[in-house]
């Protein structure tokens, strides 16, 4: 059971291992804050549907659950975008489209398709919150690289020495692209030195 | 002058504020279908068709019946919907009317209702409360720009097949990599249109 919260966080992180999801990835990582407050609307999601949709799995009839998903998903995507606007405005007019887009994100779709549908709710829930978890883990990391190189913060607290200067290139659009493109490679360096390490065992 | 306006829209949408390399939208495929120069201009091409087709029928739909209606909480469920039957119509459609056309295009379809650009598309268009027309031309530059970024990166990956590479980077990291150097390159065109 366990297993199957841990596998989202590292084996298959669904943004360095699937590399789904890249649109909110890429665009709302100019800061950290933004990363985790998408990471965490997104679990919220991903978590929400993932349960209704084990719970209705053996009532929907194959030929139209992918329709019947993608409204789940969209209904609680509007829930997650109301709950936004209505309580952390600032956040929220930050993010803009990028949280209706949750609604395309590859990585719900892809658990509902391949996980919920098919067990019960439990290990359901604890695969979409692993899913979640990793996400938003994924961003923090990069909103984090990016805001301290581009900004010379962390979460808004100033880190770097007096004269820094900015890289601004790390809060344009070309920024996201490079830092996201150098930590998959670096999370492959690590990935594949553990599995050697594990191989020598 | 309406016409000047338009072709702004239509330069904005498809170079200075391209969607994969400033908006980040359609990023998936971007990545996914980018390693043949075929299947990208086959994406390319079926992208820009329904993505203008897309921004007509929401702009109708949410002007008429959601503003209308007063259903605007509705907006992300009907755009959804609404786009994933289009590219069921438009699918249908292409196979009865051209099966040659269907046969180029018709593998690319299904990819494109899970593609952001669609859904990122018609949201921008709410948002900047385009006119029809507008809506109409900012769907079609979207598209342009979208088909360019694809064959460009497309070009770029087929001479990569012989270049060395890190193994770590290999697939995904150097995609992304060269897909930063393309968004430097874009930046250049920030200057032709102010604001």
């Amino acid at each position: 059971m366990i297993k199957e919260f841990t596998k989202g966080l590292w084996k298959e992180n669904p943004i360095f291992v699937q590399v789904l999801g890249m649109c909110p990835t890429l665009a709302v990582t100019t800061k950290a804050l933004f990363g985790f407050s998408m990471g965490m609307a997104t679990t919220f999601v991903v978590v929400s549907s993932s349960v209704v949709i084990s719970l209705i799995r053996r009532f929907v009839p194959r030929e139209v659950r992918i329709p019947m998903f993608t409204v789940i998903i969209a209904t609680f995507v509007t829930a997650a975008d109301y709950f936004l606007k209505a309580n952390l405005y600032q956040i929220s007019k930050a993010l803009g489209p990028y949280v209706p887009l949750i609604v395309v994100n590859c990585i719900i779709l892809g658990r509902a398709e391949a996980f919920a549908s098919k067990n019960n709710i439990a290990r359901s829930f604890l695969d979409a919150l692993g899913m979640g978890v990793g996400f938003t883990c994924a961003l923090i990391i990069l909103g984090s690289v990016r805001e301290l190189l581009g900004s010379g913060t962390v979460f808004g607290y100033a880190v770097m020495w007096g004269g820094f200067t900015k890289w601004v290139i790390m809060v344009l659009p070309a920024g996201a692209f490079l830092t996201l493109g150098l930590l998959v490679g670096l999370f492959n360096v690590i990935n594949s030195r553990m599995v050697k390490k594990a191989g020598c065992k | 002058m309406i016409i000047e306006e338009l072709i702004l829209i239509l330069i904005a949408a498809a170079i200075t504020n391209n969607f994969i390399l400033t908006y980040f939208l359609g990023i998936c495929p971007f990545i996914g279908v980018s390693n043949k120069m075929e299947s990208a201009v086959g994406l390319g091409l079926a992208t820009t068709f329904v993505m203008t087709l897309a921004a007509s029928v929401t702009w109708l739909v949410y002007q008429y019946v959601l503003v209308k209606f007063n259903l605007v909480f509705l907006q992300y469920v009907t755009f959804i919907i609404v786009i994933a039957s289009l590219v069921q119509f438009v699918e249908m459609f292409i196979r009865k009317t051209s099966p040659q056309l269907y046969k180029a295009l018709g593998i690319f379809l299904p990819l494109i209702t899970t593609n952001c650009a669609i859904l990122g598309l018609t949201l921008f268009m709410v948002l900047r409360k385009y006119s029809f027309l507008e809506s109409v031309i900012f769907g079609l530059g979207a598209g342009i720009g979208f088909t360019l970024a694809l064959v460009l990166m497309a070009g770029i990956r087929e001479e990569l097949e012989f270049a060395d590479i890190p193994e770590a980077l290999k697939g995904t990291g150097i995609t992304l990599i060269l897909a930063g150097m393309l968004a430097l390159a874009f930046m250049g065109f920030g200057g032709i249109i102010s604001g």
